[in-house]
């Protein structure tokens, strides 16, 4: 039984060195699934149809594509790290969509974008009242009120308003400057510098892992949870607020299934990212690498003609096998 | 004859190694004891015994045969049996529930508790059922399987001396029908009075097996620390209690900071004193007499049902531990799990009080974190091999990292719920030296233990408490386990008559 397997000790020993490095530093191994995707995708394309994939176009219009996921998946990562869910995501960003092209014409566009922002906010507001106060169960808070927004929703896109999405917001959501730097940049980027730095620099930012790694231990620190999750809930409907007006600008028209097809990738460039579903370890740098992945994903699916059923289930399938690769690597400690 | 050899047995994660090779002998129809500092591979070795973990080299025999414990289930099949340092139970499920899940039949346990002279309700659920009783529900289950080799890891470390009793009279038991314990203890006192031999490890590895009985407590001190660090231990120890007692006669000089009267909350029945800055004030109190109560309230985790507490002269009404904090008042709870981010990093942990204000923006003050960091790990000398996740650090380290948040953060008074449990003699030293240092410095400490013989130790007075009310009160010298002992059972007063 021992001999021969102090060589085999070592080996296993050198395996499970490589496997924390990369479960300390994610972004490594998704910044080289990122790359890898890439050129698969490439390959796929020359192939196809004889061109290339792997141009500053195609690299440009991936990050043009992803922003708005980054943005909804800003907002769940925060929700996620204090151990909850967002479900609401899609249908508040669905809100800021309509919003935002029905009130610019009669009231201006800063006041519609205001608007729309402070809606976001507020729906936000609502979950975070209902899970940290009331004490709902996370998913059936943001769920609940995904159904009221949208029931709401569809009464105002029925009575007559004109819709107008304003050029600021088109230019913002779909076009880009100096050729290669899509303007949804300049919304995206602050925001993310914003988040990664807060998280690990800032007392708040603390907080959130705190909280969802032991909420206990937290009140017994002085901390008041319930203000914590409030404040990101709140934050979360803001993100995906933003996410909507630059949808809406993508698309120049608004519809009720504007953002329903981003709530499952939401979740899903989450988890890619490496942050726990029970909250208290991650980040946003590893949701931005998980976006990024999951918009080039889509682009290789398009390429191969795949039905939007087939993607619904790869994303699926995607969450199900990183939950159970996550809680396989954590378990083994 | 011997029951049990393990030879060589090691396990590392990743660069962390837990136990580095270590061999253990246990014969049949003998207490044995295993012993070492916080971190020198204890639980370790019991749960790659039980099959809770696996080895990664090494060997065990059981009555000569080679067997390799793949799991905890296995481990009962073919005799051993653990209770761990945690009981576990599910919280929200029923004693009775919790029993069937492990597959032992109810009726035995509850035989074996009635053995034990223990009265629990097996519908309560078991997170209601206080800690102690868990500890002994654990033991009762462990013996309902009728094992040839009980391992008992650091049980006595939360119970009170009643209990602990109990559990002295499991061993005599085991011993007498020419079965065997493993015992693993901090209180080197038991060891000297229960145990038949004693296997000390040190940094992963067994450094000696001796017995207790004839050569005592100092040899088994010097093999657990190294020889070098033994006689340095030893010299310190005599400087910190000469520096001690001097000080005792100096502490009378604070003004009142924290004062009680008349609590009332839970089992508390009206409770009052003081205590003034720099002074250790202990609370000594079989299980159950209400000292949980005093202290959650005291910490602003429960509110009070009567009564006043005041700090500083100004009226102390917490609705919550923030509240209580502000106002200098801050908890080391007994249960460690209560108080650590077990993902996050040892930092993170020791400066989390200090960020506990959503409203409090801006960026944190990175030199100054650090700089108050350091100060804590240095004075608690925390191990931080294993710093990047506070879960990975051994039982003692964490309790360290409960105590330095508040150093990390200040304070004015420290209330200390049980603060050495499950921690070696070294550290438990170091821990005696902090308290009376942070005392001198002008805190005022607030002190409940489960072990009688730290009062004296620690404490310049010392009050007991039974059925809720306090029942005696004791210079901290006089508080020698005997006259504790009459107080805690409220019979001082029936004597005075």
């Amino acid at each position: 039984m021992t001999a021969g397997s102090p060589q085999v000790a070592t080996q296993t020993a050198r395996l499970r060195a490589a496997q924390r490095i990369l479960s300390d530093n994610p972004a490594i191994a998704l910044t080289f699934i990122f790359v890898a995707l890439f050129v698969v995708t490439d390959i796929v394309n020359r192939a196809q149809s004889g061109k290339a994939f792997l141009t500053p176009t195609q690299v440009s219009t991936t990050f043009l594509y992803a922003a708005p996921l980054a943005l909804l998946g800003a907002g769940q990562t925060l929700v996620m790290l204090t151990g909850g869910v967002d479900l609401s995501v899609a249908t508040t960003a669905t809100t800021a969509a309509f919003v935002t092209s029905g009130t610019a014409h009669d009231h201006g566009t800063g006041a519609a974008l205001l608007l729309a922002l402070g809606l976001g906010f507020g729906i936000g507001l609502v979950n975070g009242i209902g899970v940290a106060i009331f004490r709902v169960n996370p998913l059936i808070m943001t769920l609940g009120i995904s159904s009221v927004t949208l029931g709401a929703l569809t009464i105002y896109s029925q009575t007559r308003f004109v819709a107008l999405v304003p050029n600021i917001v088109n230019t913002l959501g779909s076009s880009r400057f100096f050729k290669y730097v899509p303007y949804d940049l300049l919304v995206w980027a602050p925001i993310a510098a914003l988040i990664i730095l807060g998280l690990r620099h800032s007392g708040f930012g603390r907080m959130i892992f705190a909280v969802g790694d032991n909420p206990v231990a937290c009140r017994l620190a002085g901390v008041r949870v319930w203000q914590v999750l409030l404040l990101v809930y709140a934050l979360c409907g803001a993100f995906s607020a933003v996410a909507g007006i630059l949808l809406v600008g993508f698309n120049d028209a608004a519809d009720l299934g504007i953002a329903a097809p981003f709530l499952l990738p939401s979740v899903a460039a989450v988890v890619i990212g490496g942050t726990s579903i029970l909250g208290g370890s991650g980040g946003y740098g590893g949701t931005i690498l998980g976006a990024l992945i999951l918009t080039v994903l889509d682009s290789l699916l398009t390429i191969l003609n795949a039905a939007p059923a087939v993607k619904q289930m790869l994303y699926g399938a995607i969450i199900l096998a990183l939950a159970w690769l996550y809680a396989r690597t954590s378990s083994s400690d | 004859m011997s029951l049990l050899e393990a030879r060589e047995v090691g396990k590392r994660y990743g660069p962390v190694v837990a136990l580095e090779s270590a061999n253990l002998s246990v014969d049949a129809g003998e207490v044995h004891a295993l012993l070492g500092a916080n971190g020198a591979g204890k639980s370790t070795f019991v749960k790659i015994l039980t099959g809770v973990i696996q080895r990664d080299g090494g060997s065990v025999e059981l009555r000569g045969e080679p067997v390799r414990v793949s799991s905890p289930s296995q481990a009962a099949r073919i005799g051993l049996a653990p209770v761990f340092q945690d009981p576990a139970l599910v919280p929200d499920l029923t004693v009775a529930q919790n029993i069937r899940l492990t597959g032992v039949a109810v009726e035995k346990v509850q035989q074996r508790l009635r053995e034990l002279d223990i009265d629990i309700d097996f519908t309560e659920q078991a997170g209601d059922v206080p800690l102690p009783l868990l500890r002994m529900i654990d033991l009762a289950r462990a013996m309902a399987r009728d094992p040839q080799l009980l391992l008992l890891d650091e049980i006595t470390a939360a119970l009170p001396s009643d209990l602990a009793e109990r559990v002295f009279a499991v061993m005599e038991e085991w011993r007498r029908r020419g079965r065997s314990v493993l015992f693993i203890t901090h209180r080197l006192a038991e060891v000297i009075a229960m145990c038949d031999r004693a296997t000390v490890l040190r940094d992963g590895r067994d450094v000696g097996t001796l017995v207790p009985r004839g050569g005592g407590e100092r040899q088994i001190v010097e093999h657990m620390l190294g020889p070098e660090a033994a006689k340095a231990e030893a010299r310190a120890a005599e400087v910190d209690e000469k520096a001690a007692a001097e000080d005792r006669g100096a502490a009378d000089a604070g003004a009142t900071t924290l004062g009680v009267s008349d609590l009332r909350v839970g089992s508390l029945a009206g409770v009052s004193f003081s205590l003034r800055g720099g002074e250790i004030l202990g609370i000594a109190a079989l299980e159950g007499q209400g000292q949980d109560d005093l202290f959650a309230v005291l910490a602003g985790e429960r509110r009070a049902e009567g009564g006043e507490m005041s700090v500083a002269g100004k009226a102390l009404r917490p609705r919550h531990p923030y509240d209580a904090i502000r106002s200098g008042l801050v908890l080391v709870p007994a249960d460690r799990l209560l108080a650590l981010l077990p993902q996050r990093s040892v930092r993170e942990n020791i400066a989390a009080p200090r960020y506990n204000r959503v409203t409090r923006w801006g960026p944190i003050n990175p030199r100054e974190e650090r700089r108050r960091v350091a100060k804590a790990i240095e004075a608690l000398q925390i191990d931080t091999r294993a710093q990047r996740q506070v879960r990975r650090l051994s039982g003692g380290n964490q309790q360290k990292v409960t105590i330095a948040r508040w150093l990390a953060s200040g304070f004015q008074t420290l209330l200390c719920f049980d603060p050495t449990r499950g921690i070696d003699v070294g550290t438990k030293r170091q821990i005696y030296a902090l308290l009376r240092r942070l005392a001198d410095d002008g805190a005022a400490i607030l002190f409940f233990s489960s072990e009688l013989s730290e009062f004296p130790l620690v404490c310049d007075r010392v009050l007991t408490l039974f059925g809720g009310r306090i029942t005696g009160e004791l210079a901290g010298e006089g508080a020698d386990e005997a006259s504790l002992l009459r107080a805690m059972h409220g019979l001082v007063e029936e004597v005075a008559v």
